[in-house]
């Protein structure tokens, strides 16, 4: 789960690291206290939205007080595309709006999971900003598990990037504090970037970044609370709330499909047969008719799918009970959908009797690459 | 011959009398898997499936004496499970459960100890066809023979094994390493295992986006690995920085695409299919060269 900035923002001042003064607006109404309160002549106004390179496109600027208002109302309630979103972007609901600052320099500062090492990891540069896609690949620590950070590990990176002087024990402090926040948090990511180290050698977080560990989220009550669902595809979030596993894609061709591995190697053949996969689907192991029924209702509300492909490998999920889950949707699907099934394991014959005494619309394959043409051909027919 | 676990493999479970540790090790039991007991907290003293319930690993290890464990236990207490399972001294951890926190497997894989062997967490399991099966997978679909497998992902492995049950080939043994980004035995433990099996003749790899397991098991292969691969990587036309259902199926970057890995695995004689349908016919094709 990822958190926008203004959230990091507050989970960062909550440890001692330092942030610009901000004030976080949802309606133009409250731009007058937020001015009367940062007490700016200029203002950076930042869209808040789930996702980065906002800067080139119009989702972060600097704009005279005066201006702040109008400029707020231009963008609250948009949707923000930049070149990490897709091409409908998301929704700007929140502004931050920020007291300007300078800095001598823009480091980098994050800490991440490496997956090789099997440990968090600490990376620092030197160049942060836009720079650190180009810049010089940062310095890296990793955290050893059991013994957890100590500070002096946080000094000698900052020796390590070039930093001196008081920016030293500064930068140390703050990546202590980053990696306490990581571990306190489930944290996957935190990063800081741009780190603006100013004049007087003091560190400030020019923005943050934050994704928690899904599978924690059980342990982190509060951090819940900070879910915006809006940021997420609608079908995504509906389908998490049924327990579903499923991702948006831009295709017109549903996928229903046990286990996220056949789910990825379905849209694969899909897309070899020449057709585009509109979803990722995977109903899980331990599925039954019910859900089954909720995946196929849901594929049937999007209106670009034209045809659903169904594909399953009955292990611990009977074809069966896959059957009777398809008969109890397909009755009251609103409309007309072909549907391509390819069932397969545990009880296939019996599921594929069901379907046929069930009267279910459609065609029924055992081939594997047999169901992804079939199901690319009714598409393009449609 | 086969890897890790056979027909006398004695296994115990871990989360036995919940409604996951109930229903597989029927199953498990119907396979001919010697299963010896179960632990279930609060439960010691009872029978469960004809089997002794003990309270804690250490009292079922000197009572029944396991080679395994398999773990069934709910996410937030699994990595516990794990860590008591090793450090009552059983060689061979397997962990189903899905949804472990990543910090918890980071101290699991910290506190592990070297005489511990783990498979998963958030996979199938572990089998031996017609002898011992530990986990969840379907037992009909596989037959003794000469295939190692071994996979990220639970349904494409019984794809691969009833391919390779269709083609005449069979399995030796057939290893579900998970789809989590912190896990125990990877692509490369089981290589090792399978290039030492006299019995395996050829190797199947499943792979998946995110991280670089391919890729090192792609170096591995070249060094070390002299018997015929067979590899399918799934997520050609996933999108980058979206989580596929696995935790660990994330495109970062430039970092875990399906097309680098195939690469990587092609240059060093691979035989990689791009169809998931394909990979036994081409083991076959490789085995009768």
């Amino acid at each position: 789960m990822r958190l926008h900035e203004y959230q990091a923002k507050a989970l960062f001042a909550a440890r001692g690291i330092a942030t610009p003064p901000g004030v976080v607006v949802t309606a133009v109404e409250e731009v007058a206290s937020a001015l009367a309160a940062l007490a700016t002549p200029q203002c950076v106004v930042k869209a808040q939205i789930h996702a980065g390179a906002r800067g080139h496109a119009g989702g972060v600027r600097v704009v005279p007080s005066g201006e702040v208002a109008a400029h707020v109302k231009a963008l609250l309630g948009t949707r923000l595309v930049t070149s990490q979103t897709g091409a409908s972007g998301l929704p700007v609901d929140a502004l931050l709006l920020e007291a300007p600052m300078t800095a001598a320099a823009e480091l980098y500062l994050a800490c991440v999971l490496d997956r090789r090492a099997g440990a968090r990891v600490v990376l620092a540069g030197r160049q942060g900003g836009m720079g650190i896609e180009a810049g010089e690949r940062p310095v890296s620590r990793v955290i050893d598990t059991l013994r957890g950070f100590s500070g002096y590990e946080g000094r000698d990176l900052a020796r390590a990037i070039g930093l001196s002087g008081r920016a030293v024990a500064a930068f140390g402090d703050v990546v202590s504090a980053l990696v306490a926040l990581a571990v306190a948090h489930d944290a996957l990511l935190v990063e800081i970037n741009p780190l603006m180290l100013r004049e007087d050698g003091t560190l400030v977080a020019g923005d943050g970044k934050i994704e928690i560990d899904d599978n924690a989220l059980f342990r982190q009550p509060a951090l819940e609370a900070l879910r915006d669902p809006r940021q997420g595809d609608a079908k995504d979030e509906e389908a998490r709330e049924r327990g579903l596993q499923y991702i948006s894609l831009d295709g017109d061709i549903g996928c229903l499909v046990n286990g996220a591995g056949l789910a990825m190697a379905t849209m694969d053949l899909i897309a070899q047969a020449g057709g585009r996969p509109a979803n990722f689907l995977d109903v899980g192991g331990g599925t039954t008719a019910q859900k089954v029924a909720e995946a196929l209702r849901l594929l049937a509300r999007d209106p670009r799918v034209k045809v659903v492909l169904v594909n399953i490998f009955g292990g611990i999920v009977r074809c069966d009970l896959i059957a009777e889950g398809l008969l109890l949707a397909a009755s009251s699907l609103g409309r007309p959908l072909p549907i391509v099934v390819r069932l397969v394991g545990t009880r296939e014959e019996e599921g594929r009797r069901a379907l046929a005494e069930g009267g279910l619309l459609g065609d029924v394959t055992q081939d594997l690459e047999e169901a992804a043409q079939l199901a690319v051909r009714r598409a393009q027919a449609a | 011959m086969s890897v890790l676990i056979h027909k006398q493999t004695r296994v115990l479970c871990q989360g036995f009398t919940g409604k996951q540790g109930t229903f597989h090790c029927q199953q498990a039991l119907e396979y001919g898997t010697d299963i010896v007991g179960g632990v279930t907290p609060g439960k010691g003293g009872t029978r469960h499936l004809e089997r002794p319930v003990f309270d804690t690993v250490a009292e079922a290890v000197a009572a029944v004496r396991p080679d395994a464990s398999v773990i069934y236990v709910p996410a937030p207490m699994a990595a516990d499970a794990i860590l008591e399972a090793a450090a009552a001294g059983i060689g061979l951890v397997v962990c189903i459960t899905e949804g472990i926190p990543v910090a918890d497997m980071l101290r699991v894989k910290a506190l592990l100890p070297a005489t511990t062997r783990l498979i998963g967490p958030n996979c199938p399991g572990i089998i031996t066809s017609g002898e011992c099966k530990i986990g969840i997978m379907p037992g009909a679909i596989h037959k003794p023979g000469i295939v190692g497998i071994v996979s990220r992902s639970g349904t494409l492995t019984y794809e691969a094994v009833a391919q390779t049950t269709a083609e005449g080939l069979g399995q030796t043994t057939c290893i579900g390493i998970g789809g989590d980004p912190v896990h125990g035995l990877g692509f490369i433990d089981c290589l090792e295992l399978f290039e030492a099996d006299a019995a395996t003749q050829g190797i199947l790899l499943v792979g998946e986006i995110g991280g670089t397991e391919e890729e090192e098991a792609a170096d591995y292969i070249r060094e070390h690995v002299r018997k015929p691969v067979v590899a399918y990587i799934a997520g050609m036309t996933a999108p980058p920085g979206r989580r596929m259902g696995h935790a660990g199926a994330v495109i970062a970057g430039a970092l875990g695409t399906a097309q680098a890995k195939k690469s990587a695995l092609r240059e060093v004689g691979v035989t990689v299919v791009d169809s998931p349908a394909r990979m036994g016919r081409a083991l076959a094709g490789r085995l009768a060269r």
